[in-house]
């Protein structure tokens, strides 16, 4: 490339009178200021959010800006789309009797309900969700499990997306899978009709669109865990949370 | 030919940018809005949704800046280096004129770029600095869960609201305020007219172009 001209001429009298080099300063102080972001970014939200959250709300974007905190990640083209005249789950794998509910049938298993903060990998968190649905004592009772089963596979509508959590995990006092959520049915997005609800471990443990629940001799490696993610995925082990 | 008396003067035009520096802000320019776009399908739950392809859109976000930094890399590197540094040099100095500026009286007199200008430059810079480290550890993040920091979503997020004020104030000022906007024609041809200059950077003290044409067709056609 030929140089070109564009240096000015540093002739005039007036010219750098009294400058300064806060052109570097400022880069820097707008950097650092950044990087303290990365460690602190928590402290600092709950400050800005008590500017943001009424701007947002009074300009209509909350509606638009995931304020309350969900963001919606999926990893097919398009999401899965609910049926309840066919929509069916399965239970099957080592139970004394395969069974396939109804949305009706799933609904009039014993109901629970509890209010539990939502954790994903990628640092956002939504807290005091509330949320319904069935225990898995409650749901794997009708099928039975056999002796030999030690773990749950979890296949959603979203192919190719699925997860394991072993019974120990399932079996956790706030662990559910979800038909409800802040008292509405669980929407679209969220994985309707049903998903897993296990809030001590990250969000991609929490399987949406669940159309299968296969029970397994041992854990195997999920959707995510295949490609890199840790496949315990306890809150708070490794974020500091 | 006689001389036409009532004719206008030609209109003499000085160099502002050489094409290093056009290239680096087309190249940037470029991928901070197809980085945008892809950005907030990602990010807003109702395009999430409409869109969907999340895995594509996410390819396409994570490889436009990867590529974005290889090229101004890139750019900077095998460009012109000199022309390079007067630029950052001209924008880390702020003189008495450019606070005066700064602080409202717009009639103080300011070298190749204004203190507004600079101001504009240098965030840009730290954004973008920002906007890649905090891009890669989500992307690396999600694997090695030492890299998982609590606040690397928020800082990407408020880089992103802050940088379409900003944009909007550049794209206003370049495109539509009636006494800026013909520095669009500096950024995208290097050249802008001589007397634009002098009213609105009276201490750039630019040499005159020959000719407003590229430099290699302009020594073809003046070859003898």
């Amino acid at each position: 490339m030929p140089a070109e001209r564009s240096q000015p001429e540093r002739e005039s009298p007036r010219e750098n009178l009294g400058a300064r080099r806060l052109g570097r300063a400022g880069f820097l102080a707008v950097f650092g200021a950044g990087v303290a972001t990365l460690f602190y970014g928590k402290a600092i939200s709950r400050v800005t959010r008590n500017v943001t959250n009424p701007l947002s709300d009074a300009t209509g974007l909350t509606r638009l800006i995931p304020s309350s905190g969900w963001r919606i990640y999926t990893v097919a083209d398009s999401m899965p789309a609910f049926d309840q005249t066919t929509w069916r789950l399965e239970i099957t794998g080592l139970v004394r009797r395969p069974i396939s509910l109804s949305y009706q049938q799933l609904r009039a298993l014993p109901r629970a309900e509890q209010v539990s903060t939502f954790h994903c990998v990628t640092g956002w968190v939504v807290p005091n969700v509330h949320w319904a649905g069935v225990r898995f004592h409650d749901l794997l009772a009708p099928a039975g499990l056999l002796p030999q089963a030690s773990a749950l596979h979890f296949i959603s509508a979203e192919k190719p997306y699925d997860d394991y959590l072993d019974l120990r995990q399932v079996a956790l006092r706030d662990v559910m899978l979800a038909y409800e959520m802040d008292g509405k049915p669980l929407r679209r997005e969220h994985g309707a009709p049903v998903r897993v609800v296990i809030p001590e471990m990250y969000g991609y443990k929490n399987v949406k669109w669940v159309e299968r629940i296969d029970a397994i001799p041992h854990s195997g490696t999920g959707y995510w865990e295949q490609r890199g993610y840790d496949n315990d995925a306890w809150v708070g082990r490794s974020n500091g949370y | 030919m006689a001389t036409n008396p009532d004719a206008p003067a030609p209109t003499v035009y000085v160099r502002r940018f050489t094409l290093t520096e056009r290239l680096l802000h087309w190249t940037h320019a470029t991928a901070f809005f197809v980085l945008l776009g892809s950005g907030l399908v990602l990010y807003l739950p109702s395009l999430s949704i409409a869109v969907g392809r999340r895995p594509l859109i996410k390819d396409i976000h994570f490889w436009t800046g990867i590529s974005w930094a290889g090229a101004i890399v890139l750019i900077s590197a095998v460009g012109n280096r000199r022309a390079l540094a007067a630029t950052i040099r001209e924008i880390d100095l702020f003189d008495r004129d450019d606070r005066s500026f700064l602080a409202g009286n717009s009639r103080a007199p300011q070298a190749r770029f204004n203190a507004g200008q600079k101001i504009n430059a240098i965030l840009t810079a730290a954004f973008a600095a920002l906007f890649l480290v905090s891009g890669l550890l989500l992307w690396y993040g999600e694997q090695d869960t030492t890299y998982r920091l609590s606040g690397t979503v928020y800082l990407h997020d408020t880089l992103m609201y802050l940088s379409i004020v900003i944009v909007a104030g550049h794209l206003y000022l370049s495109l539509i305020h009636p006494t800026t906007r013909h520095a669009l024609r500096g950024i995208t041809l290097g050249t802008v007219r001589a007397d634009w200059a002098k009213q609105h950077h009276a201490k750039w003290k630019p040499a005159a172009e020959p000719e407003d044409v590229y430099p290699p067709v302009r020594r073809y056609l003046t070859r003898t």
